[in-house]
């Protein structure tokens, strides 16, 4: 029972000592993030990568979304006879809460991975220590233009994304389930308020900072040649994609 | 010329957990002197680099650079202090998304704030030094040898003319005359710059080569030094035994019987 009690301990002493080197880890990258040097250069090139790069498989992940949406809100509210709340329902949806969601988490896959596997490619190669002994601090030229790059570029592709969901919607709406065209963008558009929207790229932007931290605070830590890299990588997606669900809850308690 | 070392180490000590890798290095380093630090793998060679150079925290001891302590500077004192040193890593440590001149550019003008255009024209320079053209800057370091990869990290080491030169087992992984070709350049760059050079290896022929003095770290612990001229005749069981690669003598290697 006693050796019991000790693993449980030892389990929750490493969480929180893991949650502590995390903490500072976010609190170091946003010092940086405010002072200088600030590498512009390398933001652009991140915010092209996370961003135009990002587009073609979070706009396919939205439509699909927005289209499933509409066909299962109309199966739905059918039994109500409330078919006409579908406009509304999948706009709010998109906007509030399936276009953050589903675009962080198809960030998380791709570029999460991928910061993790270049920074941790970088540490165990000691390309991390060069930059050091080139008298350039690693944190801002690797974590920091990341970092930056992945909080303002979500909010945009989730822009993106709201767009293209509602649009799926509107697709299946009128060309499958015989909903007027006019009357399907009049009742999205009358129903549509600022703070849908707004909401909805605040939690983006929350949910880029921490696809980026976690991809960074992995690859960083990452030890131990392509095996460290590997599971630095498989920690950054998992990671990510529940701290993102996490603070979805979180975020939406606070906003609305 | 001042009496002050260039690099003085004293009392370092460093620890993972329970395995006391550093157990109170005491080491001199003169100025433009070439110093090889031999010894087994996991003496302790690179962790007492790696705390030289600030890439890694000791837990006691000190280290002073001209005399001033370097240990416990901030961030921003110890980027400066880093403008002194060049370091030529053991597996290059090329950065795979610039190309080479970037590479070898990259001191300049990330850590020094230099134009692109005239970092550019110093890299090309500088690969000239150690012998590569300047179509190889245009290329990307996967698309080299190990020995031309080697050479350009030489060539970034040197780029900002540093005041000391770190190499860590620069011929490790080379054939032998790429080996040579590699001490060579190492030789005279060390002397056309006038720099410092702390090597690290357990390659003898590179020791006889490039350095003015050699020490020997064993356990954790400088266990002689001495000029090179000396080391064939140390009067130390353990260096003797080391530099001739024997099995038999008082350095035991853990290996379990087959």
């Amino acid at each position: 029972m006693l050796d019991f009690l000790a693993a449980v301990g030892r389990v929750f002493l490493s969480f929180l000592a893991a949650a502590g080197r995390l903490t500072l880890f976010a609190l170091n990258a946003i010092s940086h993030c405010v002072r200088p040097p600030i590498y512009l250069r390398l933001i652009g090139r991140q915010m092209v990568d996370i961003g135009y790069y990002s587009l073609p498989v979070v706009g396919l992940t939205a439509i699909f979304t927005g289209m499933v949406l509409a066909l299962q809100t109309h199966t739905g509210f059918q039994r109500f006879s409330a078919e006409s709340a579908v406009a509304t329902v999948v706009m709010l949806s998109m906007t509030r809460e399936l276009g953050p969601v589903i675009a962080a988490l198809m960030v998380a896959g791709r570029i999460g991975a991928a910061i993790a596997a270049e920074i941790g490619t970088m540490r165990v190669t000691d390309q991390i220590d060069a930059l050091s002994t080139l008298s350039t601090n690693p944190f801002k030229y690797l974590v920091v233009p990341r970092i930056i790059a992945g909080t303002v570029t979500l909010p945009f592709l989730v822009l993106v994304a709201d767009i293209i969901g509602v649009f799926g919607g509107f697709i299946v709406s009128t060309y499958k389930l015989g909903f007027n065209a006019a009357g399907y963008l009049g009742q999205t558009a009358d129903n549509l308020r600022s703070e849908d929207v707004v909401s909805g790229l605040i939690k983006a932007a929350v949910f880029g900072f921490i696809v980026a931290l976690m991809g960074c605070y992995t690859g960083y830590h990452s030890r131990g040649g392509a095996q460290g890299v590997g599971a630095a990588t498989t920690y950054a997606v998992v990671s990510a994609s529940i701290m993102i669900l996490l603070f979805d809850y979180v975020l939406t308690s606070v906003l609305f | 010329m001042s009496n002050i070392a260039k690099i003085a180490v004293r009392g370092l000590k460093k620890s993972f957990g329970t395995n006391l890798v550093l157990d109170g290095i005491d080491l001199d380093v003169a100025v433009s002197e070439s110093l090889v630090v031999i010894g087994g793998s996991g003496s302790g060679k690179s962790v007492m680099v790696k705390c030289i150079l600030g890439l890694m925290e000791p837990d006691a001891g000190s280290i002073k650079i001209e005399g001033q302590e370097v240990m416990g500077l901030s961030a921003r004192e110890r980027e400066r202090e880093m403008q002194k040193f060049g370091m030529l890593f053991q597996g290059s440590a090329l950065f795979d998304s610039l190309r080479v001149w970037e590479n070898v550019a990259f001191g300049l003008i990330q850590g020094r704030g230099m134009e692109r255009a005239r970092a550019r024209e110093i890299a090309l320079e500088k690969l000239a030094a150690v012998g590569l053209g300047p179509e190889v800057g245009d290329l990307r370091p996967a698309e080299l040898s190990g020995g031309m990869q080697k050479r350009v990290a030489l060539a970034r080491a040197i780029a900002a003319e540093p005041e000391i030169i770190i190499f860590d087992e620069p011929t490790t992984g080379l054939d032998p005359i790429m080996g040579d070709v590699i001490n060579d350049l190492i030789v005279k760059c060390v002397h056309d710059l006038g720099a410092t050079a702390v090597s690290i290896t357990h390659d003898m022929a590179s020791t006889r080569k490039i350095a003015d003095r050699v020490a020997m770290i064993y356990k954790g612990r400088i266990i002689w030094h001495g000029p090179v001229a000396n080391l064939e005749h140390s009067g130390n069981d353990y260096v003797d035994q080391f530099i001739h690669g024997r099995a038999e003598g008082p350095i035991k290697m853990e290996v379990r019987a087959l």
